[in-house]
């Protein structure tokens, strides 16, 4: 598991039903490229975030396939419909096999 | 106030001049709970030279506004975590971490960062948090110094400064420190460098302004420690004054030298009665 990685996520505590809610992800990653070089010249070797989910009960709301041109902690936001109470679940896969998982539930108002 | 008389003469003569960059008149509420004071009546000190203090906040683009009113938002907030971590991690020979002293950092920083820099009575020293998160970690803890504008001082600062978020600065410039903060408005007054630039010149008589394609404030430090958008990290108020010193073509100062602390003091001083808005979000 590369360090310092932390998944941050912000859902609203309630919607209406059918509303489409506004949600905010982020992730502490150095997604480093794979491009780069150290001062001895070798090559350091990638290690990126490369897919970033979000489901809610179950059902799929967002499937990322990330790339390594993409900057150091990942900031994902997007918009869902919320038809009902429910988790939304968050994941990240990690290129070193690492799965990290974050999950915010969600009030219909 | 100075530059827009200029503007006017300006419009009035219709010469090309620097494009101008006023500070706007928004309000900066954080999460919706914080109210800060990003304007404020200059304290006494400064009385003679400006009528308001304007945070930093002021003279930036909406979009950069916005990052620093949600902590989601707010890049530095990721390495306020990374403090909260530190802060409960053991380091050195004493087996200690600065939680075993000062407990819960909510509580025991409170206020902190408002008064500092602050005259240490025991040592005899004007201290700014760096120094004295540094003695805690040499002498309390029996840990190496951190780089005094490195990554982890920078973001330990941070955190110790979110505690105080929204109170007013208001360091002491009398007393025991007075010589210091003399010899820090002698520094902030003297033109330095090849450009014979002093700090005044930018941020007291021509702040509002553009200087090359980047908005000049009053260069304020109550944001301190500062997210920049150019560099993508935290930056230190030493860090900041070595940065701009180097762009008057001067030999810089050494962050944590007796010049730049006595100079952190002064400018700090100039921004009594703003809220302490660190870690602020800059270009």
């Amino acid at each position: 598991m590369a360090s310092g990685v932390k998944p941050r996520v912000k859902v609203p505590k309630k919607a209406a039903a059918g509303e489409a809610v506004t949600i905010k992800t982020l992730i502490s990653h150095k997604m480093e490229s794979g491009q780069r070089k150290d001062k001895e010249g070798n090559v350091i070797p990638r290690s990126i975030i490369n897919r970033f989910t979000c489901e809610f009960n179950g059902a799929m709301v967002i499937d990322v396939t990330m790339e390594p041109a993409i900057s150091t902690n990942p900031y994902v936001e997007f918009e869902a419909t919320v038809p009902e109470a429910g988790d939304f679940k968050f994941t990240w896969y990690d290129d070193d096999g690492s799965v990290y998982d974050e999950s915010k539930s969600i009030k219909i108002a | 106030m100075k530059y827009k008389a200029l503007t006017a003469i300006a419009v009035a003569l219709s010469l090309p001049m620097a494009a101008f960059a006023d500070a706007d008149d928004d309000t900066l509420v954080v999460n919706d709970e914080i109210t800060m004071v990003t304007k404020a009546a200059a304290p006494a000190h400064v009385a003679d030279v400006l009528d308001e203090v304007m945070s930093g906040w002021h003279f930036r683009s909406d979009e950069t506004q916005a990052l620093q009113k949600d902590d989601f938002e707010n890049p530095a907030m990721v390495f306020v975590d990374q403090a909260i971590e530190a802060w409960e991690t053991v380091d050195g020979s004493e087996g200690k971490s600065c939680a075993s002293c000062h407990d819960d950092v909510e509580t025991s920083m409170k206020g902190v960062r408002a008064v500092y820099p602050k005259w240490n009575e025991q040592a005899g020293e004007l201290r700014t948090m760096a120094m004295q998160i540094n003695d805690c970690r040499e002498n309390q803890m029996g840990a190496k110094k951190w780089k005094y504008t490195g990554g982890d001082m920078a973001a330990m600062e941070a955190l110790i400064s979110v505690q105080s978020r929204g109170m007013p600065v208001n360091v002491a410039i009398d007393g025991p420190v007075q010589a210091i903060w003399e010899k820090g408005k002698e520094m902030y007054y003297t033109r330095t460098g090849q450009l014979e630039l002093s700090c005044a010149n930018c941020h007291e008589d021509s702040y509002g302004m553009m200087i090359r394609a980047d908005h000049l404030s009053q260069g304020q430090i109550n944001g301190f420690p500062t997210y920049r958008l150019k560099n993508a990290k935290l930056n230190t108020v030493h860090a900041r004054f070595k940065g701009c010193v180097r762009d008057t073509r001067a030999e810089t100062y050494k962050p944590g030298s007796d010049d730049f602390i006595a100079l952190e003091l002064y400018v700090a001083s100039r921004g009594n009665g703003l809220s302490v808005e660190g870690p602020s979000v800059r270009n």
